[in-house]
């Protein structure tokens, strides 16, 4: 059982380019221990921004470090981040073409009993209405660490969702496919198509076996390039499907199923279900009993599949 | 001419030739914060011919001295002085200022040579400015970093985020100016929200701040940047004094004017009042 969670991997390639790259630079609000980047903080002081708790300057200081040349990662929880500091992340980082790196912490409902305010689940929407932002929601740890690689090789702002716990491994050490924003076949079957991303990757990915064991043959994406999101992908998807279900930790405004949805609509018509939290505060509870409660987990999956094909 | 024999600049009867710039591209584009550009002009003339090492020749270099304008919304005033300092034509900001699918839009971008960041939404270039001033001084580089303010704009939350950050990290390679006109859209900033005493505000945050009485006087400002250069452990705000439409009594001190575009007679009583005013200051 994997005990490192998304956020650790982010810090441990930082950790890893760091010593090479002076260019690298961190930053937090407050929130170096949640980000698990303490670390990176004790280990690089000079490469390490505290700037208190205040996202807004956050993501500003960050396009500042930027524009002279730094390469910024800013971390803080995915609440704050893509709403407190949405009109920063829009000016400074996208409209301005700064290579920020916004990573948004404890995103979804990791912070599950602390109520809405602690709850992103509209980061994807918001983000992904900023032009010239990317957004990356990753799986797993190993994907994490291919993710953060490409994303220290280009000089464009994006925003990076992990959540808070550990996610059960996907992928391995040895064996993670990855190509930058091409969404990663898990699984190929011709029945229906199962499109994911975050965290909702490893339930969906239990999904496909236990359809399999009931006779469905699945095709897995994950999604974790929601922007640019793998339309190729999606479309290859949709032609050999009968339908799609796509299961995403947000709302079921502007998230991965409202973009598939489009894409589908506009180019292959198929029946497309998405799985996603309600329009509505969610319910108190670890982010599992949330999951469990709105059937994000992999038997609702299954639940919702067989009755989408029943309905084909 | 100066001790040293070379011809001294008149910033102030250069400063109204790049006034009438800014009104003409109001005029043509049909929209502009005029106010604004003429109470921040002198600010933008010290700092671009006096002080900042800055030009279209260096504007890639990393040592170079860096510039937002977080008074975004003043980028004619901007456009005029980048203009004179080579980055472009003033003729083509002129013709093309605000038309459909022009560079040169109603807020800097960095699109455009001469421009480090895009601006437009207040309260940002001073956070920003701080993210330039600590990457300075990460690579121990000599350069300086200015950002202009306008007073309506210190309403914003983001820009005391920015002021507590700045004297955290003893930024003395950064320098703030204010553009004191006292006036924003609506009327008096005193009005709207005051700011009371802005200097004991900006020195209780830990900032160095030296006040100039006449903010559209550019020797009094140069004397300003002169001394911000020799604080040491802080950063410094110049709180620039300046009147709103300076340059024409149609347009002064009149929160009306903050986004008027001038009538055929505005226009031509303010260019003979710039003409008059340029006139006395080159006696």
């Amino acid at each position: 059982m994997n005990t490192i969670p998304n956020r650790a991997a982010i810090c441990q390639v930082l950790m890893d380019r760091a010593k090479e790259d002076k260019d690298i630079v961190v930053l937090c609000s407050d929130s170096r221990g949640s980000a698990s980047l303490a670390p990176f903080a004790k280990e690089y002081p000079e490469q390490f921004v505290e700037v208190g708790i205040a996202e807004q300057n956050l993501v500003s200081i960050a396009a500042g470090l930027a524009k002279c040349g730094k390469k910024p990662y800013a971390a803080s929880p995915a609440c704050f981040l893509s709403t407190r500091s949405y009109e920063q992340a829009k000016v400074d980082a996208a409209y301005s073409n700064t290579n920020v790196k916004l990573i948004g912490i404890s995103g979804g409902v990791s912070y599950g009993a602390l109520g809405m305010s602690h709850h992103s689940a509209q980061d994807i929407a918001a983000m992904s209405a900023i032009p010239n932002m990317r957004v990356y929601l990753p799986s797993d740890r190993h994907q994490t660490k291919c993710l953060v690689e490409a994303l220290l090789g280009d000089e464009k702002p994006a925003y990076i969702r992990v959540g808070r716990n550990p996610v059960e491994d996907i992928y391995t050490e040895e064996n993670t496919p990855f190509a930058m924003d091409r969404a990663t076949v898990l699984a190929q079957g011709g029945d229906v198509a199962l499109i994911a991303c975050g965290e909702m990757v490893k339930p969906a990915y239990e999904a496909v076996k236990l359809l399999k064991e009931e006779g469905i043959e699945a095709t897995l994406l994950d999604m974790y390039c929601v922007k640019p999101i793998d339309k190729e992908a999606v479309l290859a998807a949709a032609g050999k499907c009968k339908a799609l279900v796509t299961v995403e930790e947000h709302s079921p405004f502007g998230g991965l199923g409202a973009m598939v949805s489009q894409i589908v609509a506009a180019n292959n018509p198929r029946r497309v279900i998405n799985m996603a939290l309600p329009d509505a505060p969610v319910i108190t509870g670890t982010s599992k009993e949330v999951f469990d409660y709105y059937g994000l987990n992999a038997e609702g999956i299954c639940r919702t599949v067989r009755e989408v094909l029943g309905q084909v | 001419m100066g001790k040293d024999g070379r011809k001294t600049v008149n910033y102030k009867a250069f400063s109204f030739d790049l006034r009438k710039n800014v009104i003409d591209m109001i005029v043509a584009g049909n929209g502009g914060h005029i106010g604004g550009d003429m109470s921040v002009m002198d600010i933008l003339i010290t700092l671009y011919f006096r002080q900042m090492n800055i030009s279209p020749e260096n504007c890639e270099d990393p040592d170079r001295d860096l510039f937002v304008m977080s008074k975004g919304h003043c980028v004619e005033a901007l456009y005029s002085v980048l203009a004179a300092k080579g980055f472009f034509p003033i003729e083509q900001v002129i013709d093309e200022f605000s038309r459909f699918g022009s560079k040169f839009i109603g807020h800097p971008n960095n699109k455009l040579p001469g421009i480090e960041m895009n601006s437009g939404s207040l309260g940002h270039g001073l956070p920003v400015s701080v993210g330039m001033a600590l990457a300075g001084r990460m690579d121990k580089r000599a350069n300086r970093v200015y950002v202009v303010m306008g007073d309506g704009e210190l309403a914003e939350g983001s820009v005391w985020e920015g002021a507590m950050a700045a004297a955290m990290y003893g930024l003395d390679n950064l320098c703030a100016v204010i553009d004191r006109n006292r006036l924003q859209i609506s009327g008096g900033t005193e009005d709207v929200m005051a700011h009371r005493d802005l200097a004991a505000k900006f020195t209780d945050f830990g900032w160095h701040v030296i006040n100039v009485e006449d903010g559209n006087d550019s020797d009094a400002l140069n004397a300003a940047f002169e001394e911000a250069k020799t604080v040491k452990g802080k950063p410094s705000l110049v709180i620039a004094n300046t009147v709103k439409g300076y340059g024409s009594e149609v347009m002064e001190n009149k929160a009306s004017w903050h986004h008027h575009v001038p009538t055929k007679e505005e226009y031509e009583q303010i260019m003979r009042d710039f003409e008059s005013r340029k006139e006395a200051c080159s006696q």
